[in-house]
């Protein structure tokens, strides 16, 4: 394929006092305002932000993507000397794809349902009236093979719910790449993705980056991601960037504050502090717990079975955070759920201050359940949209028996307590911010003063700058309180920043358990080295491993 | 944005509001406009409108007053539409929320119910049921509410399906909610917005229904419906063209109106930012 | 074979839902106001006491409940589907004449609504924003909310009577004699203003569900992806949105079949067309109630087979479907 020729010299794409317009009635004039970077053939660039930045906006200005109601009030976006802001779309279009790639942050649904993969990659050489169809068709297993796709083969004539998340992100990839464009837009591609396969579509972009010599603007909120694969840096809040430079030096040296919050709120370098070991006796004890999800075929489908928990025992002491890290399907959350009694497992046991919970029924089960409350993951679908706030913590204790007066003053305590104001009481849940939510949500969890908090990957969803807000006042009310908690995560720098003791999962199982710092520092299991290894940013090392089944 | 302001920014809703107005204004005053039966013959057959001053819709096959048909038939058309749709919702309401909330059993025999009313033609099932309970306005009425609930148990049943799985509600059971509060205060409000809509269309549908009954002569023979008025005019229609058109505007307009108040009504319960319209 | 295990339970809930349709048929008869025989026979007999006695006899009326009932489901499987006294034929043959008419008018009301509505909601998805998009919608509302009798005789009104366009009423021209293509010919002439009468009503409704669909489709993440490679609009709509906006207006097909056959009767009676709505209209005039509850089941039996057929050609448009029983 002939290389399209360059038509000026300087860098690649030029972005000038850049001003995006929002519609009316969106919460700020701009989504993006006065914004300039350079990005040069073979550089990566890497756009850091966090919601609401509107990191990813210039690079839909730049695809001719903006969405309806969005439009470019000033500045220009140059690539290779030509203004992509004004061009006429027949020229925009011709570049799409063939001189600039993208690739989005939901792989899941980024495909065709009905098209078969093959299919989809062929389109792009289509698109641009380029080879015939048996070409087209070589070229796509070429290009599978080339993004380390298991099984080209099979995979080109197989249709996208056929293939997980990080397969289809592959797909994704080859599709960018297959008309070899001269600049790659990664708009948060690992993002959806687990640990470990970010790690390997991470280390796979820098890869095929060298080899082609492409340009790439790489979009994320995580500085991770920064230190792992940027050699320039552009920090962004609110639309506007507040710095920029090479990696090292913002990295080493971030000359903003808010720079400077954002690395230090979950830093990839973080190791857990010594904590001493509590002499008390366990409150919570786990024995060989099963869990097995069967789905029962039709008259001519065969059973399937996953094993979700397999043998689970563990102990959890008064006054401890114990953390469970895993990946998705690693039954972590499944672990949860049965321990605050949402679901039931097949076997084991589940004890509580010495009482088999399973044993229990009818009131006094209920009795003992609400000492084990959760918080949940989603800030925005764990409230109900309906009823104001201070009523849906007041719920659990009129539910209970509690006048409503009195369940009503309680949350208004425990408003003030998670640090809202007491008054936010008669609001709906829609006019509090993701990290608020959340602090609602552990309020109406310590309603019924619980002895045992699950947080259920309870700050996942939320701004990184938050979640360390949100994780300090974990662990303030721990003490406060005397709570224990059970912190499910699949991240470990979370997980670094509030854990006593850790255990690791895969698959069922637990496969490592010890104190947080012994871990971080002395894994023991291939798995929970990988998962180390796998943190974005962490120190230089190797290309990670591919998990022995292939890349996934 | 308030309820109200999103209503009233869609102007086809509007349209349908001050329609579906006049309407009711028309049914509620029938009675006075027009006290005497419509069955009463008052003039000479065949009038065009407009022929003799007083009757400005003409009159029919047999003398009768056509305006005066017109205006207790609005009576009727929404009285019925009206009623049966309040008995299919109170049948289907309930049935969906305890299958899409308990699952299981219960579920699976609500979905083989609502099937087999699926596989059934409609508008043949009311035919039957009417014809042989014979026609009145109470079995018109129930034969249009027995035709009519499945899609409302298939609409309630999604929602409590979708809705069930959310944290808000696995909080609630967490803290101890009764199945009964969970269902009552916690998911069905949030299932109101598309019933409510539902219920709007419905009522159309309802009107369709009793006056495609009316038309085939399985209205109630007491009461002067639409539908009856245009079936009556069948025969006639190459010398009295009126008498087939005029009902058969009155029941578009109303249709029309309740329609467009759906739309509304769907715009300013469910806002999306930019979502094209 | 991966369809046979699926037509196989198809067709096992199609005859568990048909039995439970002769069971409720057997017991409207019973429910209705009256002595059971007098429903039965109807007009012609209900003044004739020695008459229904000799009904009452034959028919085990006065037998228990069960008994009967087994004994009309025997008579069913055998297809004897009962008598009707006002024709003094067997119920089944009179059905079995009249059902090819039906079957020709509704088959040619869902191509031709199936057919333009999609293409109209694809038009009107494509210029959502313009006022040729609007006119669309507005008058597929306008088709939506018109009684269909009402529209059939506005049809008749102006195309026949007016125009003298096209025949008013039947199935072909009495006494012409016609044969061969001619008689084709003449049929389809018949076959227009009620086609398309029946059509209309389906047609908007198709044409908003297209449109609805289309849009939201368009708003979905693999659409932004086909703009990305770089994709002609065209392609993208045709190969991207529409063929995914497409499956649900599939199953809408599948569950407006019933609505289609009960429509059918409305339009039968307004153009004299020869079908079973028409004999549906002609033996509620007649009180013939075995026949109804025969044409009753026919209908439903014509709304199964037509819920297989889209069932069938979901699962060949949707590769996510397994091809099992469900």
């Amino acid at each position: 394929m002939s290389e399209p020729l360059r038509h000026s010299d300087g860098p690649l794409l030029r972005v000038e006092r850049l001003s995006l317009a929002l519609p009316e009635g969106a919460d700020r004039l701009y989504a993006v305002d006065n914004v300039s970077y350079d990005l040069s053939a073979s550089e990566i660039l890497c756009i850091v932000g966090e919601s609401g930045s509107g990191k990813s906006m210039t690079a839909n200005a730049i695809m001719g993507l903006l969405p309806t109601g969005v439009h470019a009030s000033n500045g220009r976006a140059l690539f290779d000397g030509q203004d992509l802001l004004t061009m006429n779309e027949i020229s925009h279009r011709a570049l799409r794809g063939r001189r600039i790639g993208m690739i989005f942050q939901e792989p899941m649904t980024a495909l065709n349902p009905l098209m078969r993969v093959g299919e989809q990659i062929a389109e792009v050489f289509e698109a641009h009236g380029l080879l015939t169809a048996r070409a087209r068709k070589e070229k796509a297993l070429a290009l599978l093979e080339e993004v380390r796709l298991p099984n080209p083969q099979a995979a080109l004539r197989a249709y996208p719910f056929e293939l997980s998340g990080g397969q289809r992100q592959r797909v994704m990839i080859a599709m960018a790449l297959a008309l070899e464009p001269e600049l790659l837009i990664a708009d948060e591609p690992t993002t959806a993705l687990d640990v470990t396969t970010q790690a390997q579509i991470l280390h796979l972009v820098k890869d095929l980056q060298q080899r082609h010599g492409m340009a790439v603007m790489f979009i994320t909120h995580d500085f991770g991601v920064v230190a792992e694969i940027a050699d320039r840096v552009c920090v962004m809040r609110e639309g506007k960037i507040v710095e920029m430079g090479s990696a090292r030096e913002v990295l080493d040296n971030p000359q903003h504050d808010y720079t400077r919050a954002l690395i230090e709120a979950i830093p990839g370098d973080a190791v857990p502090p010594s904590r001493s070991e509590t002499q008390e006796k366990p409150l919570l004890s786990v024995k060989g717990l099963d869990k097995v999800y069967r789905s029962s075929g039709g008259w001519f489908q065969p059973k399937r079975e996953v094993v979700a928990l397999d043998a689970i025992d563990f102990t959890l002491d008064k006054g401890e955070t114990l953390g469970v890290v895993g990946e998705s399907g690693s039954g972590k959350s499944t672990l949860g759920r049965c321990i605050v009694g949402l679901n039931t497992p097949d076997n084991g046991e589940i004890r509580l201050n010495g009482i088999d919970l399973r044993a229990l029924a009818g009131r006094e089960l209920r009795e003992h359940r609400r000492r084990i409350q959760m918080v949940f993951q989603d800030p925005y679908a764990s409230l109900n949209p309906r009823i104001r706030v201070g009523m849906a913590i007041a719920q659990g204790p009129i539910a209970n028996g509690v006048t409503k007066a009195e369940a009503m003053q309680q949350a208004r305590d425990l408003l003030a307590t998670v640090g809202l104001d007491a008054s936010a009481a008669e609001r709906y849940p829609h006019e509090f911010s993701g990290g608020q939510r959340q602090r609602i949500g552990i309020a109406r969890a310590l309603a019924l003063n619980p002895e045992l908090i699950v947080a259920d990957e309870a700050v996942s969803a939320l701004d990184v700058s938050i979640q360390a807000q949100v994780l300090k006042l974990l662990d303030d009310l721990k003490q406060e309180l005397d709570l224990s908690l059970l912190f499910i995560t699949h991240d470990l720098r979370v997980a670094a920043q509030i854990c006593d003791r850790l255990i690791v999962m895969q698959k069922g199982k637990i496969v490592e358990h010890g104190s947080a710092r012994q871990i971080f520092l002395s894994p023991q299991h291939p798995y929970t080295c990988e998962l180390l290894a796998a943190i974005p940013g962490r120190a230089p090392h190797a290309a990670p491993a591919e998990v022995a089944a292939g890349a996934v | 944005m308030s309820f109200f302001k999103r209503f009233a920014q869609n102007r086809g809703a509007l349209v349908g509001l001050v329609i579906l107005g006049l309407v009711v204004l028309l049914a509620i005053c029938a009675p006075f406009l027009y006290p005497d039966s419509p069955w009463r013959m008052v003039q000479r057959p065949f009038l065009a409108p407009g022929e003799v001053a007083g009757f400005p819709l003409g009159t029919d096959t047999m003398g009768r007053d056509v305006a005066a048909g017109l205006a207790h038939g609005a009576w009727v058309s929404l009285l019925i539409g009206l009623i049966s749709t309040v008995v299919a919702l109170a049948i289907g309401v309930p049935l969906g929320a305890l299958a899409g909330y308990f699952g299981g059993r219960i579920d699976d025999a609500l979905m083989r119910f609502t099937e087999f009313f699926q596989t059934i033609p409609n508008f043949a099932l009311a035919i039957v049921l009417v014809a042989i309970m014979e026609p009145t306005t109470f079995s018109i009425v129930l034969a249009i509410a027995i035709v009519s609930w499945p899609p409302v148990a298939r609409l309630v049943r999604g929602e409590f399906l979708s809705i069930k799985h959310r944290e808000y509600v696995e909080a609630a059971r967490l803290v101890g909610q009764t199945h009964r509060d969970i269902i009552i205060k916690q998911i069905l409000p949030n299932t109101m917005s598309p019933v409510i809509v539902l219920a709007s269309l419905m009522v159309a549908t309802a009107i369709l229904l009793e006056s495609s009954l009316s038309f085939l002569g399985l209205g109630d023979p007491d009461t002067m419906s639409w539908g009856y008025m245009i079936g009556a005019a069948r025969t006639v229609m190459r010398q009295a063209w009126w008498l087939s058109v005029i009902p058969g505007v009155a029941i578009l307009l109303t249709v029309l109106a309740l329609n467009l108040v759906g739309e509304g009504l769907d715009d300013a319960l469910n806002p999306q930012l930019a979502r094209a319209r | 074979m991966p369809y046979v295990s699926l037509i196989l339970s198809r067709i096992g809930k199609a005859v568990i839902v048909l039995l439970a349709i002769l069971v409720f048929n057997f017991f409207l008869i019973h429910a209705a106001p009256g002595d059971p025989a007098a429903v039965m026979a109807g007009e012609a007999g209900a003044t004739d006491q020695q008459f229904l006695e000799d009904l009452r006899e034959r028919f085990g009326l006065d037998q228990s409940l069960p008994v009967q009932l087994w004994r009309y489901m025997s008579g069913v499987v055998q297809l004897d589907f009962g008598y009707s006294y006002r024709r003094q034929m067997p119920v089944l043959d009179l059905i079995l004449a009249r059902l090819p008419a039906t079957l020709l008018l509704t088959g040619a009301a869902f191509v031709i609504s199936l057919t333009f509505g999609i293409i109209a909601g694809t038009l009107a998805a494509m210029r959502a924003k313009r006022p040729s998009g609007s006119i669309i919608m507005g008058l597929s509302l306008l088709f939506y909310a018109t009684p269909l009798y009402w529209v059939a005789m506005m049809a008749v009104l102006v195309f026949s009577v007016m125009l003298d366009w096209l025949p008013a009423y039947g199935y072909s021209t009495v006494g012409a004699g016609y044969t061969g293509l001619t008689h084709v010919g003449d049929v389809a002439m018949h076959l227009i203003l009620p086609a398309l009468t029946l059509g209309l009503f389906f047609m908007a409704v198709y044409t908003r569900m297209t449109r609805t669909s289309m849009l939201s489709i368009s708003q979905q993440d693999f659409v932004k992806t086909a703009r990305a490679k770089g994709l002609a609009p065209g392609v993208i709509q045709r190969r991207h949105i529409l063929r995914n906006a497409l499956l649900p207006i599939i199953t809408l097909a599948g569950l407006q079949a019933g609505q289609m056959v009960g429509g059918a009767v409305l339009t039968e009676t307004v153009f004299a067309w020869p079908g079973i709505g028409r004999l549906m209209y002609e033996s509620l005039m007649q009180r013939d109630y075995n026949l109804l509850l025969g044409i009753f089941f026919f209908c439903a039996l014509l709304v199964i087979l037509f819920n297989m057929f889209t069932d069938v050609i979901y699962r060949l448009a949707d590769p996510r479907i397994k091809q099992s029983a469900a």
